[in-house]
């Protein structure tokens, strides 16, 4: 096995480079690196300058997300021998602005986060004396899956619409609404639709599927969507059905 | 209150190449799901067709077949064919994304929502080839 790889960086100065350039490290080759490790051994070792997010190192925080040889990837657990013998292609995550070398602006999934309310809603919030909202195993099972969404936005990244179409809801802040609908204590399902059954929220995907390929905590936003869509033509048929809400 | 992002220093907004679609094998096969929706209108449109020279008598019958069996609209219909193909199976596959069936608190696993959508497919098209080719 060689000793050292190749990473080839993106590299943008927001003050100084009209648009964003490469820049060449050369990094030890170590069975046990990962791509965060080698962009860390560049920045204590060579080139202080290098900007990138980072916290946990275990796939927990979501900070990491970069591309790799242009596939969506946390560095944190992408092993640099997967690559060899290189060289290893660097880059902030597509279809975010970029803030600097491989810093990405998600200012934007971040207001789309909110407008999707990823909380528990009651219309009525039970007296404390009366306890915890209790949930059975199967109960929790039903939402489990979409709540491990660590907000990597590798799944933005993985998603064509969101390149194109940037007022696109997206599939994690899609996702996170659904995780919440399913929960048995949650009662703002329809509040939330009001918001994600516009074109630009679940209407706007067309099932690519990459986001659940590409996803790290294999979520499955993909089918969240889908499951999204299905639910509110049942609404809209019963709102039909029913104008006056069956009352 | 100012937005946060107001403070942001200036951002390079990368643009999406209008080849996109070209660039991992995933996104072609997208496309290419999208682009097999023409292969059903087509299909719908030569239904249309033969039921018109169905009404128009056998001579007229006669003469669709025999404009049919043009080598270029053979070659249409059996790319047609493959994609109407890849429509339907990739559709199928979705049933079980879109649908979180639950039976005794249990979700249904995707291949039980599934296999009922080929089954029916499948033997849809054995009735039909049966009805064509009983001679």
């Amino acid at each position: 096995m060689a000793e050292r790889i190749t990473l080839e960086v993106t590299r943008y100065h927001p003050g100084r480079d009209q648009k964003p350039g490469s820049q060449t490290y050369e990094v030890p080759l170590r069975k046990d690196w990962v791509v965060l490790d080698a962009l860390n051994y560049v920045k204590d070792k060579v080139d202080g300058s290098l900007s990138f997010r980072w916290s946990c190192r275990m796939g927990i925080c979501g900070s990491c997300g970069m591309m790799v040889n242009g596939e969506p990837k946390l560095t944190c657990a992408t092993f640099l021998t997967d690559y060899a013998p290189g060289p290893v292609r660097v880059e902030p995550l597509t279809n975010f602005p970029i803030l600097r070398d491989l810093i990405i602006d998600m200012s934007d999934f971040l207001v789309k986060l909110a407008k999707s309310k990823p909380w528990l809603i009651r219309k009525e919030e039970k007296p404390l004396a009366e306890g915890e909202y209790l949930q059975t195993p199967d109960q929790l099972d039903t939402f489990k899956q979409f709540s491990m969404c660590i907000n990597c936005l590798l799944c933005y990244a993985a998603c064509p619409v969101y390149g194109l179409d940037p007022l696109f809801g997206g599939p994690a802040a899609i996702a996170l609404a659904q995780r919440y609908n399913a929960d048995s204590r949650d009662e703002g399902a329809s509040e939330r639709l009001d918001v994600l059954s516009q074109s630009d929220g679940i209407w706007g995907c067309t099932f690519v599927g990459e986001c659940t390929e590409v996803c790290p905590k294999h979520v499955d936003p993909a089918g969240a969507i889908q499951q999204y869509k299905l639910t509110a033509t049942m609404e809209w048929i019963k709102s039909l059905l029913m104008p006056r809400g069956g009352t | 209150m100012p937005a946060p992002t107001e403070y942001l220093p200036k951002t390079f907004r990368p643009r999406v190449s209008t080849y996109w679609w070209l660039g991992r094998w995933p996104y072609l096969k997208f496309i290419l799901r999208e682009l097999s929706s023409v292969s059903v209108a087509w299909f719908v449109v030569m239904t249309l067709l033969q039921i018109r020279a169905l009404k128009g008598g056998p001579t007229s019958y006669a003469k669709f077949q025999e404009w049919l069996r043009h080598p270029v609209l053979m070659v249409i219909n059996v790319i047609a064919f493959f994609f109407v193909v890849f429509h339907a199976v990739t559709w199928f596959n979705l049933a079980p994304k879109a649908m979180a069936v639950r039976v005794r608190e249990k979700r249904v696993p995707g291949l039980l929502i599934a296999a009922p959508n080929y089954v029916v497919w499948l033997a849809v098209s054995a009735g039909v080839a049966w009805l064509l080719l009983r001679g």
